[in-house]
């Protein structure tokens, strides 16, 4: 089986499993009493493991059979989760995700995961008064690995087999055999693979899958397999596939797969006889297996009923989320959103021709077409918005891990992880939340001692919320921590030359608050590993600002502070002014214009050798366009009355004045290239319907 | 042993100047350009290539030569190096030609007019024909433009 057409699906599902671990492991930390969360975290790491095995990646395979091991005492009441064990797991999932990330860096997914399955082992063997037959498994896995790879069941499908078995499954022997004139042998091979999978897990397959699949069988072939369903069911089922002459079910018990086990030396074949002989003898009390099975412990049965429950629901929900979603490629997403664009373009065309023919039909046409492009064009957004708990679902491990470095108890508590964003915003926004996530844990958040002395809960809380809010999403990390020390801003801003001491007494609080975010600044006493670099905020306030958003902070001293990030919804196709200069067109964004407004020269009045406009009853600065992007071709102070736009930075406003208003108009971003970089004035290009570039304004650059 | 060497033959100011075909995206015919402001005067703005915005330079501008208006004749040549896509104005671009690498030589210090560290080679066709081969990289050296940008500000 070619099997890298299934990496990226292998992939995805890792990492939805690894992350659903590490959820559930958080969840249990918190409810350890609670056995439910086991059989979650049993499940995933059991799904994990056959796609590990089934994908050849021994290596996460083995280390989650051991987590598996450990997992199944716990739901077994066998053992008590404590922090040892904990501990143990989240290291092995950070190997696990360690593996897997190999695996998409192209690598064979190999680690020495030795040291974790010692671990692992200890604890199945280290708890006294454990029952014997939760033992025998790992203890036969450290017993023999190298003789049993070379056995027709290797050791580690006989303790999968063994396990199924223990926790009341049933595990059969089948042998099918294809009718003698059937010309297609690997499909018919198939389509029983496919029906016994639906119902259970083939552990095993002779021959090989790879071999039945390339036709390179005689007419039987066998396999290991793991059900609930009974005998005389897989039967039926199997015999009514087509062309299927025959096929021999046995039911394999405790003491035949000890006997496999034993049987070491023997031929595949012969072990084989080994089980029909055992089968024998044994057929004649097959329910006897399970019991036996479950005997040593008195709480099994009451786990297994516990096991089945959560299963049975699990399937009808897994079956509808799978009907309604499918995977793509987000270069495919790309490429649709390009092709938008470019047809977004010809509409703008297309609507500038129909204005100029002025005939009626085709008006009627052209603004058909806008209405349906304009749908098409939400749609085409909504495919690539990403719910950014994507990004946040990693952060209550992060916090957890946080905390315990630096010896502090913090509970993360997210909200409106549904809200969604575009994807290029996602992959981008991670860092700098990871920045200020780690931020308030290590300067916010206070030592036990510390808040218990200042009256706090013992526990320090951090809020992450995000929400939609008109054309932007608003991101907000609140802390109930120390807080901002104004003082000591400003004294360390002094210090390193941020600001001098005439500004420094003039600053509000915010402003003071906006000083961490100045590069060069860090306020943490001592550098510790997590923050405190002093390279972290003034990183965090550029990215967010290259992504057209804005990051504020507010504070109550000893209360705590909360950062809050504005990102806007879409980066790539933007509502806009276009407006004239002279021969020059230039695009505004519509999400930072307040007003339009005529101005006559007069109302322009000149306050210490700045220009100011009085705007609704307060006085707002006038600002050139002309002036600052040097046009070539146009000066407003020739015009008697002339148009301007009122702008809003956060709460500052300003007039902008420009030579005329075109349209408002749905613009498509294009970068400016890699040669172009740190431009004045201008955040990016579009192309107008008549095929120029027009340059975008960013009026936060224009508000000093 | 010698390689044979494809280039585009453009000319600037009565010189005839190479570039490696590999390097060429295309040749566009001039077409309007948007002013990008606060950019060095060699930077003529951003064009429209097929839905892509493209940075143009004048590659007079760029070497210091004086400035002429576009004629019929001038070309927008698009050269991709690295990451970075980049249009040079040309007086003309008409010619594609295979030249011996061992019959390039290194540059004397000003060629034309134009600084060394700005040239890779001086190839020598017939008898009494120089073309002068570029080096791209350090044309496209973003460096000066951000010495520029500081300046500006």
């Amino acid at each position: 089986m070619e099997m890298n057409q299934y990496l990226s699906i292998f992939l995805d599902e890792a990492n939805d499993h690894l992350q659903a671990l590490n959820e559930n492991m958080l969840r249990l930390e918190q409810e350890p009493e609670d056995i439910s969360i086991v059989q979650v975290i049993f499940r995933s790491a059991h799904t994990l493991k056959g796609m590990s095995a089934t994908m050849g990646f021994e290596d996460l395979a083995s280390l989650t059979h051991e987590m598996e091991n450990v997992l199944d005492l716990v739901r077994n009441n066998q053992l008590k989760m404590n922090e040892t064990i904990f501990d143990a797991l989240f290291k092995c999932l950070d190997a696990l995700e360690g593996m897997v990330q190999d695996v998409v860096g192209g690598g064979d997914g190999k680690a020495d995961v030795s040291e974790l399955v010692e671990q692992l082992k200890a604890i199945v063997r280290g708890d006294a008064g454990k029952p014997a037959s939760a033992a025998s498994a790992p203890g036969g896995v450290a017993d023999g690995p190298l003789v049993a790879t070379q056995l027709l069941l290797d050791q580690y499908q006989l303790s999968v087999l063994q396990q199924s078995i223990e926790s009341g499954l049933k595990v059969f022997h089948i042998e099918v055999f294809i009718r003698e004139d059937c010309v297609l042998k690997a499909v018919r091979a198939y389509m029983v693979f496919e029906l016994l999978e639906r119902n259970g897990d083939i552990i095993k397959s002779h021959p090989s899958v790879q071999d039945i699949e390339q036709d390179k069988f005689d007419r039987s072939f066998s396999v290991y397999y793991v059900s609930q369903i009974d005998e005389e069911q897989l039967k039926a089922a199997i015999l009514n596939v087509s062309e299927i002459e025959d096929v021999t079910i046995m039911q394999v018990d405790r003491s035949s797969l000890a006997e496999l086990d034993q049987s070491k030396e023997q031929e595949s074949q012969a072990a084989l006889q080994a089980v029909k002989a055992m089968r024998e003898t044994s057929a004649a009390a097959p329910a006897a297996s399970a019991p036996a099975a479950s005997a040593p412990n008195a709480s099994a049965p009451a786990a297994d009923t516990g096991k089945k429950a959560p299963a049975a629901q699990a399937k009808p929900a897994g079956g509808a989320a799978a009907g309604r979603t499918i995977r793509v490629d987000i270069d495919r997403l790309d490429k649709l959103m390009n092709l938008f664009s470019e047809l977004l373009i010809d509409r703008a065309r297309l609507e500038q021709l129909a204005s100029e023919v002025r005939r009626n039909d085709l008006t009627e046409t052209v603004e058909h077409m806008a209405r349906v492009s304009s749908d098409l064009q939400n749609i085409v957004l909504k495919l690539r918005m990403v719910p950014v708990e994507s990004v946040f679902n990693r952060f209550p491990r992060m916090v957890r891990d946080l905390a315990k470095s630096l010896d502090k108890k913090v509970d993360l508590v997210i909200t409106g992880a549904e809200t969604e964003l575009d994807r290029t915003v996602i992959d981008e926004i991670g860092d700098p939340l990871v920045h200020l996530i780690r931020n308030s844990i290590d300067h916010g958040i206070e030592p036990v001692a510390d808040r218990t002395a200042a009256g706090k809960p013992e526990t320090g809380t951090v809020h992450l919320r995000a929400y939609h809010s008109g054309n932007h999403v608003f991101i907000e990390i609140e802390d109930d921590g120390r807080g901002i020390n104004r003082q000591k801003v400003l004294d360390t801003a002094l210090k390193r030359g941020v600001v001098t001491p005439e500004e420094a007494k003039k600053l509000t609080d915010d402003e003071v608050n906006m000083l961490l975010f100045a590069p060069g600044f860090s306020t943490a006493d001592k550098i510790s590993d997590i923050s405190g670099r002093g390279v972290g905020l003034d990183v965090v306030k550029s990215k967010i600002e290259s992504l057209g958003g804005q990051v504020t902070v507010t504070s109550a001293f000893g209360k705590g502070s909360k950062f809050s990030i504005q990102l806007p919804l879409t980066l790539s196709i933007i509502s806009a002014m276009l407006i004239k200069l002279g021969s020059e067109k230039y695009a505004f964004p519509l999400s930072s214009i307040v007003e339009t407004a005529t101005v006559r020269r007069d109302q322009i009045r000149e306050v210490h050798g700045s220009r100011v406009i009085e705007y609704r009853s307060s006085i707002i600065p006038v600002l050139s366009l002309a002036e600052l992007l040097e046009s070539p071709d146009y000066r407003d102070d020739q015009e008697e009355e002339t148009e301007m736009l009122v702008i809003r930075k956060g709460e500052k406003l300003a007039a902008v004045l420009v030579d005329d208003f075109i349209a408002q108009n749905e613009i498509v971003l294009k970068t400016m290239g890699k040669y172009l970089t740190n431009l004045q004035f201008v955040s990016g290009a579009t192309i107008l319907g008549d095929g120029q570039v027009a340059l975008i304004i960013d009026p936060n650059s224009l508000i000093k | 042993m010698a390689e044979e060497l494809k280039v585009i033959v453009f000319t600037l100011a009565h010189e005839e100047y190479g570039i490696e075909v590999d390097k060429v995206r295309t040749i566009e015919r001039m077409a309007p350009i948007t002013r990008v402001p606060k950019t060095p005067p060699f930077v003529k703005g951003v064009i429209n290539l097929r839905g892509v915005v493209v940075p143009v330079i004048d590659l007079r501008g760029r070497f210091g030569l004086p400035e002429t208006e576009p004629t019929d004749n001038s070309r927008i040549i698009i050269v991709a190096v690295g990451d970075l896509e980049v249009g040079f104005i040309v007086d003309s671009a008409n010619d594609v030609i295979d030249i011996m690498s061992d019959s390039i030589e290194v540059p004397p210090e000003v060629v034309g007019g134009v600084k060394a560290k700005y040239l890779s080679g001086v190839a020598k066709i017939g008898d009494n024909r120089l073309l002068i081969l570029l080096n791209l990289s350090e044309v496209l050296n973003r460096s000066e433009i951000i010495q520029l940008e500081e300046f500006g500000e």
